[in-house]
């Protein structure tokens, strides 16, 4: 591979790859996410190569695998270019077929099309699925486009060239202040204006400076960052090259989490890729200016997504954080000033300067800017990673993009922003997704999770989840967060077991604002958002708990008994055979029984009975309808 | 899982103490935790005190101090599989290897682990055995997945049919009759 040792070369290099592509023919487009792969893609795309070898066609069409292109559940997709025609739920069987009607000829075949879930007809291309159509994919749709394990893709996307522009048209000065006014913020959670971050990273003292690359995505239920990193590795590496020219840092890492095997990989690669055509290393593309980076590997540790956590981890130390009253953008790694941002925030910086701070800033509200990518997850039909202009309301999202609940059941509540945001209720759906809406009703934007949840989610098993993950999370150095947590746990769980009283309540509140004054690092300081949140829209289903002794949702399991309705029991026996704890009996064909005394709640018998005769009772009541 | 030893491991990194966590991960990823042997010379080769690579060890929920099982189950226990369900999961694996609440089977063949988030929430709820996701797992599918696993770890005679074996109250676990193991 050449090394590339000036700007034209690479312009050159880039026209050579744009042109071969548009002349290309036919491109096969197959996700090979995290997501696809567990459906099976690594499958089908072994199957695809052999018949496409067998059929005489490898040399003619082109096969790219992507990363994660975000309609996971219709995993593993595909499309068949020029013509656009989009693939769901492939199997390695289907591909013959695929290559011999679709590819060979034009045919479409009917059942592997999408089927659009409100008006049941079968829809050929991309742009005429709701999921994708309401949506503004500016980073995801680079990801449908590249092969992340191919600098050349990244190449013919025009990639690297906003590291081109920076040293032709700009000076650290200039690309500071075209970051600020395009009003990035960073999408880790915090939401701080990058361009103030970089700008005082930069006039801190100190010759040696870094950037690292947040990856470290803990929260539950979010993962954009994995799947940018995984399937736009570059953008985030050309990112971090600007900033680090901007902030004058010679040295960059990339902290991910070992939990993402498949972004580890993609991101080495790149680095790899990067070097060989000199991208990265000493004097890139003549301009006397030298960066490298590194990967460093999380070790499961929750806490180090927090900056000086992480700092600290890549330091060799344990995860624990650190005042911040010396910010780390003068005190950071190593104790060198240091800019940290989160993967997206980093892989957004190539498109502002490419396109022009007005361009980035033309989308959002007043104070969000841009586009953000969030990752729709739990009861809803389509769920999946869904990029959208900052502002949009909530129910456009759930609704038109999600296409609402799952299974027929109400959706009750949406959970923004993991462990530190908070529940909304279904009847603040009309707020706009920016930063100041969701904090003053009580969660947070975050890193961008969104678990809706529906009738059969408990509100008070929510708020007690987060606990337990956020005490099993807790590093440990100081009590508010340390003893706090746990001591909110326990009444969260009396209340859950049926042993609360009402004056736990008051209790729960005060050591919650406790908790949020006193901790040390952010984790602590939002740990009792779930609670906070849970009890200001959710208040009667505690009380309900306590009161009543009865959870609504059918969850708190000491709250709760299954029972078997004998009218639809068909006496199959499978209830009995899958029951762990051997609580179910009854002769065959005939209704079966549940011994309540043996039984322990967990639900197994009503996740296989296929004839809904088990229903969840509480308090005597059923639970749901369904 | 492959045995390079511990030095080869360490190779080029020696005397940088801040290499300590990969190191680990590194020692993790080949011999499926960190022993004290491993952690000795860890200590020795980067300059890191013995206390201190303890400290990261327990520290990290990546690296564990026992061995681990032949076959590791990670069952994820996000926000997203969390009220999908991922709960009867854990009662189904830990039932089904004769556990509590995860952790490694008698025998070593088994290790059940719970894990945060890994990042397929669209798809959960997820059970990863040996590396390989599962996706939209209930009770039944994981119990199949696991069984899949027995069948090949104790062998059959023919393919005897399920009424013809023996449950084991303590192990949780199905055998063919004449391969029951003896009791300790």
């Amino acid at each position: 591979m050449p090394k590339i040792n000036a700007i034209a070369e690479l312009m050159a290099l880039q026209e050579r790859l744009r042109t071969g592509r548009a002349n290309g023919g036919t491109i096969l487009t197959v996700c090979g996410g995290t997501g696809c792969q567990a459906n099976r893609s690594g499958a089908v795309i072994d199957a695809l190569r052999a018949e496409l070898e067998r059929q005489g066609l490898s040399d003619s069409v082109t096969l790219r695998i992507t990363g994660c292109q975000g309609f996971c559940e219709q995993g593993p997709i595909m499309v068949i270019d020029p013509s656009n025609v989009f693939y769901c739920h492939i199997e390695p069987e289907d591909v013959g077929e695929i290559v011999s009607r679709s590819v060979r000829g034009d045919e479409v075949i009917d059942r592997l099309l999408y089927t659009d879930p409100a008006t049941g007809k079968k829809v050929q291309t991309e742009a005429e699925i709701s999921f994708y159509r309401a949506q503004d994919r500016v980073l995801l749709s680079q990801n449908r486009q590249i092969d992340p394990c191919a600098i050349e893709d990244y190449f013919a996307i025009g990639g690297y060239s906003a590291l081109a522009k920076v040293f032709t048209e700009h000076d650290p000065e200039t690309v500071i202040a075209e970051v600020s006014a395009s009003g990035l913020r960073g999408r880790g959670g915090g939401g701080f204006p990058t361009g103030r971050k970089w700008a005082d990273c930069r006039t801190a003292p100190g010759d040696e400076k870094y950037v690292i690359c947040n990856a470290d995505e803990g929260d539950p239920g979010a993962y954009m960052d994995r799947s940018v990193l995984e399937g736009n590795p570059h953008a985030v590496l050309e990112g971090m090259a600007i900033g680090s020219w901007a902030v004058g840092a010679e040295q960059g890492y990339v902290y991910v989490r070992k939990e993402y095997p498949l972004a580890v990989d993609h991101t080495r690669k790149a680095i790899t890729q990067a070097r060989e055509y000199g991208l990265l290393g000493e004097n890139i593309l003549g301009s006397g200016f030298n960066f490298d980076v590194d990967v460093a590997r999380g070790g499961g540790a929750f806490i180090c997504g927090e900056s000086t956590a992480l700092m600290a981890s890549i330091e060799g130390k344990v995860g624990e954080p650190r005042p911040k009253d010396v910010h780390t953008v003068e005190d950071g790694l190593w104790h060198r000033p240091t800019t940290l941002n989160n993967v997206e925030t980093w892989a957004n910086v190539p498109s502002i300067i490419n396109n022009g701070a007005a361009w980035f800033a033309a989308k959002g509200t007043k104070d969000s800017k841009g586009t953000k990518i969030f990752a729709l997850t739990g009861q809803v039909r389509n769920t999946g990673l869904v990029e959208v202009a900052m502002g949009t309301p909530l129910r456009k999202i759930i609704f038109d993009i999600g296409g609402g609940a799952a299974n027929g059941r109400g959706i009750k509540a949406v959970q923004t922003g993991g462990p530190s945001g908070g529940c909304l209720p279904a009847d603040l759906f009309d707020l706009s997704v920016d930063f100041e809406t969701l904090k003053e009703a009580g969660s947070m934007v975050g890193s961008g999770g969104m678990v809706v949840m529906d009738e059969k989610t408990c509100m008070v098993d929510v708020a007690k989840y987060f606990l337990a993950f956020l005490l099993d999370e807790s590093c440990g150095k100081c009590v508010p967060c340390r003893i706090g947590i746990d001591r909110m746990l326990e009444i969260v769980t009396d209340i859950s077991e049926g042993r609360g009283r009402p004056e736990q309540i008051p209790l729960l509140e005060e050591l919650a604002e406790t908790v949020q004054e006193t901790s040390l690092c952010a984790l602590g300081k939002t740990a009792p958002n779930p609670v906070i949140s849970t009890l200001r829209y959710f208040r009667e289903e505690y009380m309900m708990h306590i009161t009543e002794k009865r959870c609504p949702a059918g969850v708190c399991r000491e709250l709760i008994e299954y029972v078997i309705d004998e009218e639809r029991c068909t006496g199959c026996g499978v209830c009995m055979r899958a029951c762990p704890y051997g609580a179910i009996s009854g002769a065959k064909k005939e209704p079966h029984v549940i011994d309540p005394l043996v039984c322990k709640k967990c639900g197994i018998c009503w996740d296989g009975c296929a004839f809904e005769a088990i229903t969840v009772h509480s308090g005597g009541v059923p639970c749901y309808s369904t | 899982m492959s045995h390079v030893s511990v030095e080869t491991i360490v190779g080029e990194r020696k005397s940088q103490p801040h290499q300590l966590i990969e190191v680990l991960q590194d020692i993790q990823e080949a011999h499926g935790y960190i022993s004290q042997e491993a952690a000795t010379v860890v200590s020795h080769y980067l300059g890191v005190p013995l206390i201190d690579v303890y400290r990261a060890a327990s520290f990290y929920k990546a690296l564990s101090l026992e061995p681990r099982g032949k076959h590791v189950i990670t069952l994820c226990t996000g926000t997203a599989c969390h009220v999908r369900g991922s709960h009867v999961l854990l009662d189904q694996a830990s039932s089904q290897l004769g556990m509590n609440n995860g952790g490694t089977t008698k025998d070593g063949l088994f290790t059940l682990e719970r894990v945060n988030c890994l990042g397929a929430c669209a798809i959960g709820p997820v059970a990863v055995l040996n590396g390989v996701y599962h996706h939209h797992m209930t009770s039944a599918k994981l119990s199949s997945v696991i069984d899949a696993v027995l069948k090949d770890e104790v062998p059959q005679a023919g393919d005897a049919a399920p009424a013809l074996q023996y449950r084991d109250k303590d192990y949780g676990r199905r055998w063919p009759f004449g391969q029951i193991p003896k009791r300790e």
